[in-house]
């Protein structure tokens, strides 16, 4: 599995890709974010979760340094505790949310992905 | 079919809201989403004096009645039950921002010449779903890589909070002042859903629901309707001396994935459309006497205050402490009880701040009233993805 990022025509990053940058320009490859760490940005744990979803459910904003270039993502955090600046990496997980207990469509996407666990 | 800029008299013939109305915000228990619109459409209607054979357009905001009700097609059903047959009907969905773009479209529509008399109603029906189940609802405007993860509304706003909080060096008490302050205001409004005062201590031991946020930094789940009639300022001379006018409104979108902008603290569709209605209207954040911002969670009135260039960025903390807000103060902000009292009927929620907006202008706002010529309404769809500002000045 990978954690797949698109890098753009102008240099840019985002997770998750688009067919365009912000700035308009075209995708020109990929960038696995699983095989960097990345640092915390933010974080919170919702109490209030929708259905399917596990209970405290603790979130950050995480951001990797891909080659000098910025690449943001959100996700669980695998742990009990986190602080902002905490150093995290990527940790897979088969099934982040219960598909089919929410509104959303269980084919429209995938529901496996990536925790971020303090290093 | 001409762009309307003249009136007969030779002046430039503006945009009029000549009625306006809003349904009891709550637990609407027996009561659905055409009965609720209904009820609005036909009391801005008698408020204005006006007859729904006249009107030529009818405009519904409006975000989940087919998610929450399993009932679409809400706007061709409401010009049935008004008695606006033949009148053109569009449904207008900007999530939460649905009631500020049925604001931007009922301008475009007198504005265009394309009518003489537009009505907007916003509605939502909510709260006989579960708060898991409307929570849901509202975080599948997400991108599939937020959703899967179990992001909500509520934790972007957790999120943000606490970036705003250590960054700028933040009192946790100045965010559960704006909720302090929003339901004292909602005392005086007879449609807030909560009438009540809560003081500091209430809301900063109230539950966790976002970490560092609580649950009276949250509005409400809501039932609810509002309505707006417009005209051009022509026709509005016809009913009324007492109107307001629209000197301006914009929209603006921002990234839809949230993590991927630059600034967590900056909502860039709240700058956006903040500087084209104040390009639009000649007036700036100087010149807004009275303003309702979109605080569905305590941080936004602090994000949007900043965006709109009410302070400085991380500097919104303070005007509330200094009381700059209250409705005493030099700029009342959400005099209605905001989002966070009067509630959140998601697609009512932006015309309900033009309501407050209207009365406040034409003098029919009773004990919430304030001194005021221009007014701000700043109604704010996802976590800032969609924004459409509006700025209302009175009559002249």
């Amino acid at each position: 599995m990978t954690m797949e990022a698109t890098r753009y025509e102008d240099g840019s990053i985002s997770y998750p890709g688009h067919p365009r940058s912000r700035e308009g320009t075209e995708p020109v490859g990929t960038v696995d974010l699983s095989e960097y760490t990345a640092e915390v940005v933010t974080w919170t744990t919702s109490t209030a979760t929708p259905p399917g979803v596990r209970e405290p459910n603790t979130l950050a904003i995480v951001e990797f340094d891909v080659d000098g270039e910025p690449v943001r993502a959100i996700g669980q955090v695998a742990a009990d505790d986190v602080a902002t600046g905490d150093e995290v990496r990527p940790v897979y997980v088969e099934e982040l949310r219960e598909s089919g207990a929410g509104i959303r469509e269980p084919d429209s996407q995938a529901w496996d992905g990536y925790r971020f666990k303090p290093v | 079919m001409t762009a309307r800029t003249q009136a007969t008299d030779g002046q430039t013939d503006r945009v009029a809201v000549i009625g306006a109305s809003m349904t009891q915000f709550g637990q609407r228990e027996g009561e659905w989403i055409l009965d609720l619109l209904a009820e609005a459409g036909l009391e801005c209607l008698a408020d204005a004096g006006v007859d729904a054979s006249a009107v030529e357009h009818l405009y519904v905001s409006n975000m989940t009645s087919g998610e929450f009700e399993g009932m679409t097609g809400v706007m061709n059903a409401l010009a049935h039950d008004l008695g606006a047959i033949p009148a053109y009907t569009q449904r207008v969905d900007q999530t939460s921002s649905s009631g500020g773009a049925g604001i931007y479209a009922a301008w475009q529509s007198i504005q265009s010449g394309a009518s003489e008399m537009t009505l907007l109603v916003g509605g939502e029906k909510m709260t006989h779903a579960t708060t898991g189940e409307s929570t849901d609802i509202i975080a599948s405007i997400g991108h599939p890589v937020e959703y899967k993860h179990g992001v909500t509304l509520p934790s972007f706003a957790g999120l943000t909070a606490r970036h705003y909080l250590e960054r700028f060096d933040v009192p946790r008490e100045s965010l559960a002042k704006v909720a302090v302050k929003n339901h004292k205001n909602g005392v005086d409004n007879p449609n807030a859903q909560f009438q009540k005062e809560v003081d500091l201590e209430t809301v900063l031991e109230s539950p966790i629901i976002a970490d560092p946020l609580r649950l009276y930094d949250f509005c409400p789940v809501t039932d609810g309707s509002a309505a707006l009639l417009f005209c051009p300022e022509s026709v509005a001379r016809e009913y009324t001396d007492d109107y307001a006018v629209i000197a301006g409104v914009d929209g603006a979108t921002d990234t839809h994935v949230v993590h991927e902008r630059e600034d967590p603290t900056v909502m860039d569709g709240v700058v956006k459309s903040g500087n084209g209605v104040y390009e639009m209207s000649g007036y700036g954040p100087d010149d807004v006497d009275v303003a309702e911002l979109h605080d569905m969670f305590s941080i936004l009135e602090f994000l949007q205050m900043e965006g709109l260039g009410f302070a400085e960025q991380g500097e919104a903390w303070q005007l509330v402490e200094e009381g700059y807000t209250e409705k005493t103060g030099d700029l009342p902000v959400n005099t209605s009880g905001g989002l966070k009292s009067k509630g959140h009927p998601l697609g009512a929620s932006g015309v309900a701040q033009g309501v407050e907006i209207y009365e406040q202008l034409v003098g029919e706002a009773g004990p919430r009233q304030v001194d005021a010529e221009v007014g701000l309404c700043c109604n704010v769809g996802g976590f800032g993805n969609c924004v459409i500002t509006t700025i209302m000045e009175a009559a002249r």
